[in-house]
């Protein structure tokens, strides 16, 4: 059973709102008390994950839910999906146009870091139908 | 070494003053986002050209102190905007990013 669980709706194509919704994890588990390094990661797999759907997805939902042992984040989008989620997965690679990865976008590092900062990671995605993201990250290590 | 102490040392143009009493413990540099966010060590100072409000969404959530921004790049208004609105420190230079970069190191070592 869970403590707390938190729900985001991300607009897609907003960059000016990207963010919003992993701050606001963030000053949340803040107030917690969760111990820095553990909200840090979170911080970091939970931007990624946003702004991944602001970019390649056109936007999605962000759910929280945080119990005595863990934190798991549900990062969920109806997009276009990735056809080759092995691919993807692979430091440097992107299909970010030029106009976004002008916006500092675009290294092809975002799920190799929330792969990184999380203890739990798993991803599904189909083609046409969207993807979801599942990652949990213990609260002790 | 913190903030305030650093902008008196370096002279850095300040650009939004947040917790200045806020400590720097080392130095990163570099453009992509993503990168900064997995690889940039906490409480650093960020050294990078990208003046926009992703790059300040991107300090907030990777627990960097400050972003120095290099060879008088472009700080977009909504990145200010975004910095004060969220106590986030911002410094600008004439100086590139390697030449700031090791500036603060030496003040750190
Ligand atoms: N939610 C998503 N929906 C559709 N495609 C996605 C999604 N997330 C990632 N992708 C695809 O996977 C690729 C790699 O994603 P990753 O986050 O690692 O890098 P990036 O977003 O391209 O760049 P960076 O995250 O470094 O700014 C993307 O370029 C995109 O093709
Ligand atoms: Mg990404």
């Amino acid at each position: 059973m869970s403590a707390l669980t938190l729900h985001y709706d991300v607009p897609g194509d907003d960059f000016t709102r990207a963010g919003e919704a992993s701050s606001d994890i963030k000053n949340k588990l803040k107030q917690m008390g969760i111990s820095p390094d553990v909200i840090r990661n979170v911080a970091i797999a939970t931007y990624e994950g946003e702004i991944n759907m602001v970019i390649h997805a056109n936007g999605g939902t962000i759910d929280a839910a945080i119990d005595a042992e863990s934190i798991t984040l549900t990062i969920k989008d109806t997009g276009g999906g990735i056809p080759d989620v092995e691919l993807a997965m692979q430091e440097g690679y992107t299909t970010a146009q030029e106009h976004i990865r002008a916006l500092g976008f675009g290294a092809g590092m975002g799920l190799p870091n929330m792969k990184k900062y999380t203890d739990e990671f798993n991803i599904t995605s189909e083609v046409g139908k969207g993807t979801e993201v599942i990652m949990k990250v213990y609260l002790s290590k | 070494m913190k903030i305030k102490d650093l902008v008196k040392s370096t002279g850095f143009e300040v650009v939004n003053e947040g917790d200045f009493d806020r400590e720097v413990s080392g130095v990163y540099c570099c453009d992509l986002l993503s990168w900064v966010m997995g690889r940039a060590p906490a409480d650093s100072a960020w050294l990078t050209v990208m003046g926009n409000m992703n790059a300040v969404a991107v300090s907030v959530l990777a627990d960097i102190s400050v972003i120095v921004f290099a060879e008088n790049s472009a700080v977009d208004p909504t990145a200010i905007a975004k910095a004060a609105e969220q106590g986030v420190s911002l410094l600008k230079t004439n100086k590139p990013a390697f030449e700031a970069g090791l500036l603060i190191n030496e003040l750190l070592s």
